[in-house]
């Protein structure tokens, strides 16, 4: 068995091992023993349990999953193409699009669900603007341009969200608005299952089709030409698909950063920077960090500890870790 | 004559001038003039004390009103100017268009911290316009009301309305000592999109839900004696909570369409109390005095037999902008109604 088989195996088996005691983590308390009677059959336990098993954590720790999946392949995919090891999923303004998107349907007063379809819509709204600006631009690196511009772009929506946060009644909306930017799993339940999964899924096994040309973005673009790839355009396929996945993650948890920055690189320490192997690693350990990450936010205290929070605190001394060994794989 | 006429006119200027000193919350003697003909507001629960005790001193407020709080506020009232707030999170008010408004006292009612000294300081320094600041705690609006009566000039109406307020809550309190703890409902306050931001006992927004007898599910993380608070809806299940309380109108069809709530015994029978928040919330924003009828309104929830007694009467009397008592009093009915007929179906 090859390196890569064997951390993809064991990651994978580590996931699942993972969930499984995350199935049996929670405030309320239910014996290890019930869960798997309540998976195996929901009749054999009192309705309260098969309640919390189903309904509460399962849905809960698929969503952590997902997320942590689109964000990390998002992140893994960015920085292939960008050939830039400091950019992640929110590089091109998906987040901060979300963010307003989210923020303007809290100030609204609209339902969760409004929240979340705003949400999608601003972040694919960003980057499509970020795109229509870029594009026309030829004067600079494409690469460079776009980054930049998504910087810019990013910077005036956050001056929408000010705005917003400014207006915004400080007794019911500013909380909620704060709480929406810090992220969140609390109320993730089967009804967001359906509309989270239709975009992540979709928009990683379209990264999953193209990984070999991916690698040839690393390439410079004239030798990627020579190579007969179409580089405008798997560039923006690259992008709509990391997109679609950070904005469908972005959507149903709220802003978690770090998480599409910092495991693409841990995956890339691990089985190095093709592509074709990146990719589902990083999948998995984005999946990995991110269920473990939403367990102990869940478990610790009887509030909820945001994900974001957890996710700062953990991916910045790795980032920092990561930074001081860079030279192993570049 | 013509110099006694001076002499008069003298007298009346010194008069006008006359200041009188008032302590307020933080222990600041500060001279305020004897006649005050208009306060300015600095935040929203300090907007609902004046306009509780001199609607006609209020200079304007905080935010302009939106359309569905207009119908309930006395029309001389909700036409008063948008002036932005001092204080609280953001300051939005533009020290130049609050001085053109020539306000005769500054008034800030909540937290009395430094922070919030040392800004009304650097404010009256700027102005020259005095500002007093006053704890917002629900608990001491009796003595919050007669300090401030008597600091802008409406003693009696501030007197009036504290020993109203000093009634009503000695008497919630003493019929609610007689219902032993164990007999208490155990209330889970839900607030944001989710329903699952809450309040933590001690709390300021949930001291409406202590002093109206309920046991707040809600417990603070030890040390941290946080306001307000995300909780995962586990920790719901595991609290199990009698009855919901929420500010959300939307939230009970919603949390009635999501599987994972109906082992929430409140859910599961139909318990989620829906607080009026028109033209003021009647739980906690803003936190001020607007919160008794929120006490008044759950008692009679959460302990109908010890307060069988229906709520209109008493709430017409809670302010002097009568058709906001009237409308409010229409509203609440239909909350009791709502409750009866729950009751009886269940």
């Amino acid at each position: 068995m090859t390196r890569y088989a064997i951390v993809l195996s064991a990651s994978i088996a580590f996931t699942i091992a993972l969930a499984v005691v995350a199935l049996g983590l929670g405030r309320y308390p239910v014996a290890v023993s019930d869960v798997l009677r309540a998976l195996v059959d929901r009749s054999q336990v009192p309705e309260a349990i098969a309640q919390v098993v189903w309904n509460v954590r399962l849905p809960r720790i698929a969503g952590a999953l997902m997320v942590g999946m689109a964000l990390a392949c998002a992140g893994a995919a960015f920085q292939q193409m960008f050939r830039n090891p400091l950019v992640a999923p929110d590089t091109l303004g998906v987040s901060a699009g979300a963010a307003l998107g989210a923020v303007g349907a809290i100030f609204l007063g609209l339902s969760i669900l409004a929240i979340q379809a705003l949400a999608f819509a601003g972040g694919l709204a960003a980057v499509a603007l970020v795109w229509l600006i870029a594009s026309r631009m030829r004067t600079l690196d494409p690469l460079v341009t776009l980054i930049l511009t998504g910087i810019v772009v990013a910077g005036l929506v956050g001056a929408g969200i000010s705005l917003i946060k400014y207006l915004a009644d400080p007794y019911n909306q500013l909380p909620a608005i704060t709480f929406w930017l810090l992220g969140s799993f609390a109320s993730f339940g089967r009804q967001d299952l359906a509309g989270a999964f239709l975009p992540i899924a979709l928009a990683v096994v379209a990264m999953w089709l193209v990984r070999w040309r991916v690698n040839l973005l690393t390439l410079d673009d004239d030798e990627a030409r020579a190579l007969g790839v179409p580089v405008g355009a798997l560039r923006a396929y690259v992008i709509c698909a990391a997109t679609l996945a950070t904005a469908g993650a972005v959507a149903v948890s709220g802003i978690i950063g770090w998480i599409g920055l910092v495991v693409p690189h841990c995956a890339r320490l691990v089985v190095g920077p093709e592509f074709t192997r990146l990719l589902p690693v990083s999948a998995v350990f984005g999946a990995a960090f991110m269920l473990a990450v939403d367990t102990l936010g869940r478990t610790m205290a009887t509030i909820e500890i945001p994900p974001g929070i957890l996710t700062a605190l953990v991916g910045s001394p790795v980032f920092v870790y990561l930074l001081a060994r860079v030279r192993r794989y570049e | 004559m013509r110099r006694l006429v001076a002499l008069l006119g003298f007298v009346a200027c010194a008069w006008a001038n006359a200041q009188i000193a008032v302590t307020d919350a933080t222990g600041r003697a500060v001279n305020v003039p004897a006649t005050i003909s208009k306060v300015h507001a600095a935040g929203p629960p300090a907007s609902v004390f004046v306009l509780a005790l001199a609607p006609g001193k209020l200079a304007g407020w905080t935010r302009a009103l939106r359309s569905d709080e207009i119908p309930f506020l006395p029309p001389e009232v909700a036409r008063l100017p948008e002036l932005g707030r001092l204080t609280g999170r953001g300051n939005t008010a533009n020290v130049e268009v609050l001085m053109a408004t020539r306000p005769d006292l500054i008034v800030d009612i909540g937290s009395t911290s430094q922070t919030y000294v040392s800004l009304a300081e650097r404010v009256t320094q700027t102005t020259g316009i005095p500002y007093l600041l006053f704890d917002g705690r629900l608990r001491d609006t009796p003595r919050l009301l007669r300090e401030l009566g008597r600091a802008i000039g409406v003693a009696a109406e501030g007197e009036a309305l504290a020993a109203y307020v000093d009634a009503s809550l000695a008497t919630i309190a003493s019929r609610i000592a007689t219902i032993p703890e164990a007999q208490r409902p155990r209330v889970f306050y839900a607030r944001g999109p989710n329903g699952l931001a809450t309040a933590p006992r001690g709390s300021l927004q949930a001291e409406v839900l202590e002093l109206a007898g309920a046991r707040n599910v809600a417990e603070p993380p030890p040390g941290f004696p946080g306001n307000l608070v995300n909780v995962s809806l586990e920790q719901v299940l595991l609290w199990q909570p009698d009855i919901i309380v929420t500010t959300d109108s939307a939230f009970p069809a919603a949390v009635r369409g999501r599987p994972e709530w109906q082992a929430v015994p409140a859910v599961k029978n139909e318990r989620i109390y829906v607080a009026p928040e028109l033209p003021f919330g009647w739980i906690d924003a803003p936190p001020a005095l607007n919160r008794l009828l929120g006490v008044e309104w759950l008692v009679r929830i959460l302990h109908p037999k010890a307060f069988p007694e229906p709520l209109g009467p008493a709430s017409r009397n809670f302010t002097r902008a009568s058709i906001t008592a009237r409308r409010r009093t229409r509203r609440s009915k239909r909350c009791c109604v709502r409750r009866a007929s729950r009751a009886n179906a269940s």
